[in-house]
């Protein structure tokens, strides 16, 4: 047996509640697990405890939880993790050397080590040099090395934390490809956490299901168990396969003028690292622009640059007239042109474009959600009177009453997105830009979140979203613009 | 040549050579352990444009080193100058020159020695020769690794502030907020990679080690002539007369 657990529990110790308690299974050698349960319901610290990266002094265990019959922190090595965010699993600075780390540290001689790492290398897919610097590595191209990493040490049970959820579809596609290559021949167990089920279903034979009060809600054949349960599943905002998503009611769009308006573009952060030349965007007035394309190819970059945050290497970028700030003193020798929004001061710019970041936490300044909120209305000098009537229905609408007083940084990641969105709207922009809106959300938060952009853009609002993700395109792609290498398609 | 050279012994040549540069205070020593430093260098292996561009950063901070000696030094002598705080006697313009080649004797070596290393080999060095923990040595490592990450973080926040209409006014409070951001950013990810590489069963202290680091006689000739070196240089001082060692 690989894994087995009887009526194990673990408490960290800064909680009072238990992070997951009452489990009971069996996992056989060879066994493909996915492993479910809603945002909370404490599988990421089932899979840590399983990988053995939790310590007895870190909180309090009930019950037993062994790998081959031994505690899991005495058979490390025999299990490899992989976690969500690919920049935080690589170790050392170059493919070979942070392949070799884990043989190292479980002292495998020298002689050995490097026919190990090619190997694993090869098994993963991973076809590049040694010498690679990893951080020239891709997001699934730095998940496959943290597989190889594991394979390197012989490890036979595959420990997998949402590992395709910060990937492109493309990155998604090399690391199931090649978790599916590892287990082909059932040498090796695989448990893999992920909320979207339909990436690994495939793959999987048996699906476990944590309840969010403890215990089991479901453990069953895969396919199976997930017919029966779908219900509890997407209410746990779980993306259950062919569930439907809610039919949104978007404006009919004509052909608008454009609000923004690229000529001839060269886009970069500096001119040292310029990721395209000659785009001629043109951001049409009201409805919804999803911009798609492989990582790399500059779409941040781009949006960054519309919305007025980087100013544009080369080449012009000009607002609409009546998006355009009325003159004010000082501007001429601050360099301020009405037309191009990077010049523009900050306060005019919060008032006409939006940006919400991928990150929610980079946009935080304040230690409560209500001063979160005011601190925009605030350095406009807005009075409070005025900025309670513009930010007491934003938390109303956006379910954050409740939570005005809580710390933006404690919140959890749904409630982080919502927040992050409510600040851009509080200063009443209109032209919004989202970059990755929906990476890592479940289905619940982002059924909320395509509902709400929806929402603005029936009510007037522009909003362009840099996105990966198909359903979003989907709801959201009125306007589809995709860019590549070879520079910008507009469909 | 150079690249036969352990990390770890570059450290302690870089030492060897600053001694003598540093306890003493006189034009001769400095200007033979720069010169030969700089006669050295083609001879192991550094190609003479990679000596001078080094170079020039130094001859941009020199002058402003010797410059303030020359003003603000202390005085002794003949006194050539005086205004308010600044006099300029014999003994400063002396201190002004050392000054100036000083920065050259204890620049060029550092600069050499260290621009070729690469972080990866300087910490197998630290634990294989110089025997350090390697727990400290690879996390310190891994951490570095993760500096780029913040930058990237940094300018995020820079412009999340300036999209939210914050950055007009206020930078000391910004910057605390980006800093605490930034903070909290840097832990999340530690623990994230410390519990990566918990999970390759770092932590154990007996390991081995996939890329030897080893010293041999490349680094014993190298000890042998940076001793010789500042030996010369002491001594051409004394001979010379100029020999003023700190403090006396």
């Amino acid at each position: 047996m690989a894994i087995s657990a009887e009526g194990w529990g673990w408490r960290h110790a800064s909680r009072t509640r238990w992070a997951v308690r009452d489990l009971t299974f069996e996992i056989a050698d060879g066994e493909r697990v996915l492993l479910l349960g809603a945002s909370g319901s404490g599988k990421s610290t089932l899979l840590h405890a399983m990988a053995g990266v939790i310590a007895g002094d870190e909180g309090e265990q009930a019950g037993r939880l062994l790998v081959d019959g031994k505690h899991p922190t005495r058979c490390i090595g025999r299990m490899g993790l992989v976690q969500q965010d690919p920049e935080s699993s690589v170790v050392l600075e170059r493919v070979g050397d942070d392949v070799a780390f884990g043989c190292e540290n479980l002292r495998v001689p020298r002689e050995e080590i490097w026919p190990r790492v090619r190997h694993a290398l090869a098994e993963v897919g991973l076809g590049v040099e040694l010498n690679r610097p990893t951080s020239a590595l891709s997001g699934g191209q730095k998940q496959r090395l943290a597989l190889a990493g594991a394979i390197a040490m012989r490890a036979d049970i595959l420990l997998l934390d949402e590992p395709t959820a910060n990937l492109d579809p493309v990155g998604i596609a090399e690391v199931t490809g090649a978790v599916e290559r590892l287990v082909a021949d059932r040498s090796r167990t695989l448990v893999v956490v992920e909320h979207r089920v339909d990436t690994w279903i495939d793959l999987v034979d048996r699906v476990i299901v944590l309840g969010s009060d403890g215990g089991l809600l479901a453990d069953g054949p895969a396919r199976e168990t997930i017919e029966r349960h779908r219900h509890t599943l997407v209410d746990a905002g779980i993306w259950v396969p062919g569930e439907p998503l809610p039919d949104l009611q978007l404006p009919a769009t004509e052909a608008t003028p454009a609000i923004l308006t690229g000529e001839n573009l060269t886009i970069g952060r500096t001119r040292e690292h310029i990721v395209q030349h000659d785009l001629n965007p043109q951001l049409r007035e009201g409805g919804s622009t999803v911009l798609t394309g492989p990582n790399g190819a500059g779409k941040s970059t781009l949006a960054l640059t519309l919305a007025g945050l980087l100013a544009p290497l080369d080449g012009t970028i000009s607002a609409a007239e009546h998006l355009r700030p009325p003159a004010r003193q000082g501007w001429r020798w601050r360099h301020v042109r009405a037309e191009d929004p990077s010049t523009w001061p900050g306060r005019d710019l919060t008032t006409r474009i939006g940006t919400v970041f991928q990150e929610p936490e980079h946009q935080f300044v304040a230690t409560t959600v209500r001063e979160e909120l005011e601190a925009g209305p605030r350095a406009l000098g807005w009075d409070a009177a005025r900025t309670a009537s513009r930010i007491e229905p934003l938390m109303e609408t956006l379910r954050l009453t409740g939570l005005a007083r809580a710390n933006p940084f404690t919140l959890s990641g749904g409630e982080k997105r919502r927040l992050s969105v409510a600040t851009v709207l509080a200063t009443g922009p209109q032209v919004i830009f989202l970059d990755e809106p929906t990476f890592g959300q479940d289905r619940s938060t982002w059924i909320e979140l395509v509902q709400l952009i929806a929402t603005l853009v029936t009510q007037g609002a522009t909003v362009l979203s840099v996105t990966h993700d198909q359903a979003y395109q989907r709801a959201l792609g009125q306007h589809h613009w995709h860019l590549t290498p070879s520079g910008l398609e507009v469909g | 040549m150079i690249n036969r050279i352990n990390p770890v012994t570059r450290l302690l040549l870089a030492i060897l050579l600053s001694i003598p540069v540093i306890i003493t205070l006189d034009w001769v020593s400095a200007t033979v352990v720069f010169l030969s430093c700089l006669a050295l260098a083609p001879v192991v292996g550094f190609p003479l444009r990679t000596i001078g561009t080094r170079l020039i950063p130094l001859l941009l901070v020199a002058p402003l080193g010797a410059i303030s000696m020359a003003l603000y030094g202390k005085p002794g002598g003949e006194v050539h100058f005086h205004w308010f705080l600044i006099t300029i006697s014999d003994q400063s313009v002396r201190m002004a020159l050392a000054a100036f080649l000083r920065v050259f004797a204890l620049g060029l070596p550092t600069i050499l020695l260290f621009t070729t290393v690469d972080p990866t080999d300087m910490a197998d060095g630290l634990a294989q020769v110089a025997k350090l923990p390697a727990r400290f040595v690879l996390g310190t490592l891994a951490g570095v690794r993760m500096v780029g990450l913040f930058l990237d973080d940094w300018r995020s926040l820079e412009h999340a502030r300036r999209a939210r209409g914050l950055g007009d006014t206020g930078r000391l409070r910004r910057w605390f907020t980006m800093a605490f951001a930034l903070m909290v950013f840097a832990v999340r990810r530690g623990s994230r990679l410390a519990t990566a590489m918990e999970a390759r069963g770092f932590g154990g202290n007996e390991r081995t080690w996939a890329r030897p680091s080893t010293v041999g006689w490349p680094d014993a000739i190298a000890v042998g002539v940076s001793i010789a070196i500042g030996a010369a240089a002491l001594i051409a001082a004394w001979q010379a007369g100029t020999l003023w060692v700190i403090g006396s």
